[in-house]
């Protein structure tokens, strides 16, 4: 009677105060039939790592909308990093240009999701990335 | 496996971080985790704190830690948020209120999804309560889903539990009803600046026979301070106000704490706790195997024939049990 269920950490770093999106991909999650650890605004690279940690997370969204992805993503990789979490996939949602999204693959992140993504890829990709769905689910 | 629970018991966050997934996950994993941790564990003190949806539980939670880490003491919380019945899965949002509390390497978080348990905690979670045990927390904060009620499991997994209530939740014939109110060892009205607190704490007091009402209050504290007890002695459970949000009252919540862990310790409750405690959690194991042995040992097909003759009408509840369990019996004998 074994049930995995994948934990999902969705964390808003920075200063935007702006947590629909996060909000709205969180629920998406938990309908989808997902552990979802929701930490709320302003949190620091350091905060989103040790929840990571702490929680087990099987994979880590952020949403930024102040334009400080580039100095928030590369602190948490290197954060991750530093305690051994590469292994953790890492999938960003909010308002990236599309010129930075080739370094932010290049350090690791594997989703970039701007404002056009449909819920719909957005779980799929999880699934995916944390293994696939399990057996007999509609996701 | 083996290295996984030294690592554990050294108090690596890695390691227990890990070994609790896992024991979620499977139960073969939390017999061989409990089996191999067990004699480690009995130092912690386990808090569950308790209370309808909005008290503010995890507010004070957050507060509550913070002061009791300017004791040099480590402090694991378990924050249980309810599963989806319809999809399976949580939202975990516990974290949001105590950001405080990262950053302190001496506290612990894990948030974890009741997944069906309907007491308020999840099935693992005195499984994970043992984990923090074994990995040296000296307190393990349980804090439950949104009660009622009903949902009273955490006194069975807790040494002292704490039940928080808003203003202006109810009549006072809400506080004489069973349940949940009966639990606790410590009653904390949060959000006390708000209008009805007075009204709350009174109708509290009244359930508790607290002598007279509207004492004086001042600094969070409204009612005498606990005593701790002569061997034996019963315990006087305290009405403490709280402002979570501004950490106002946590230095008499704090007290009020360490008053009843003596109380417990003096007056042989502790003993009697622990016994009620195992007694609790080995029947509820007995009742899983059972469970799974019986489930084994009949037929699917014959279940689902009588489960439909019960839909229909032909065949009463009562009666299927006694044909389900004839088969049962027949089917391990022979």
């Amino acid at each position: 009677m074994d049930q995995a269920k994948p934990r999902i950490l969705i964390a808003k770093p920075g200063l935007d105060g702006h947590d629909r999106g996060a909000k709205v991909v969180a629920r998406a999650l938990r309908d989808a039939g997902m552990e979802v650890i929701y930490t709320g605004l302003r949190q620091t690279p350091e905060m989103v790592v040790e929840a990571a940690l702490q929680e087990d997370a099987d994979a880590i969204g952020l949403s930024i909308l102040s334009g400080a992805h580039m100095p928030l993503v590369q602190r948490i990789v290197d954060l991750l990093a530093a305690n051994q979490m590469t292994d953790v996939p890492l999938f960003l949602g909010g308002i990236i240009p599309n010129e930075d999204v080739p370094v932010l693959k290049e350090w690791g992140v594997t989703g970039i999701f701007g404002p056009g993504a449909s819920m719909d890829e957005i779980i799929a990709f999880i699934w995916d990335a944390v293994g696939g769905a399990p057996a007999g689910d509609v996701a | 496996m083996n290295d996984l629970l030294e690592q554990v018991r050294q108090g690596q966050i890695r390691a227990i971080a890990r070994l609790i997934t896992r024991v979620e996950n499977s139960p073969a994993a939390a017999e061989q985790a409990i089996q191999a941790l067990y004699p480690h564990t009995g130092k912690a003190h386990v808090v569950g704190v308790t209370g309808s949806p909005g008290a503010g539980k995890s507010t004070v939670v957050n507060a509550l830690v913070k002061t009791l880490r300017q004791q040099d003491v480590r402090v694991g919380i378990i924050a249980v948020d309810p599963t989806s019945p319809f999809t399976g899965g949580a939202l975990l949002g516990d974290r949001v209120r105590m950001r405080d509390l990262s950053g302190d390497p001496g506290v612990y978080i894990r948030s974890m999804a009741s997944r069906g348990s309907l007491g308020g905690l999840a099935r693992a979670t005195a499984s994970v309560i043992k984990i923090l045990d074994a990995a040296g927390f000296d307190y393990v904060l349980v804090e439950t889903v949104g009660a009622g009620q009903a949902e009273v499991d955490i006194a069975n997994a807790a040494h002292t539990t704490i039940v928080i209530e808003a203003p202006g939740m109810g009549d006072e014939i809400q506080s004489i009803k069973a349940g949940i109110l009966e639990i606790a060892d410590i009653l904390v009205v949060n959000k006390a600046d708000r209008p009805g607190a007075d009204r709350t704490v009174r109708s509290l007091k009244m359930m508790l026979h607290l002598g007279p009402v509207g004492g004086t209050r001042q600094s969070g504290r409204i009612s005498s301070p606990p005593t701790a007890s002569q061997n034996g002695a019963a315990w006087n459970i305290p009405v403490l106000e709280t402002v979570a949000t501004e950490e106002k009252g946590m230095a008499a919540l704090a007290e009020a704490l360490g008053q009843h862990m003596a109380h417990l310790r003096q007056s042989g409750d502790w003993v009697k706790r622990e016994k009620e405690r195992s007694w609790r959690e080995v029947e509820m194991l007995l009742q899983e195997r059972f469970m799974a042995q019986f489930q084994a040992s009949v037929p699917p097909e014959l279940r689902d024939s009588l489960l439909t003759a019960v839909a229909e009408r032909k065949v009463d509840p009562y009666t299927a049990v006694h044909q389900l369990l004839e088969k049962s019996e027949s089917k391990r004998k022979g």
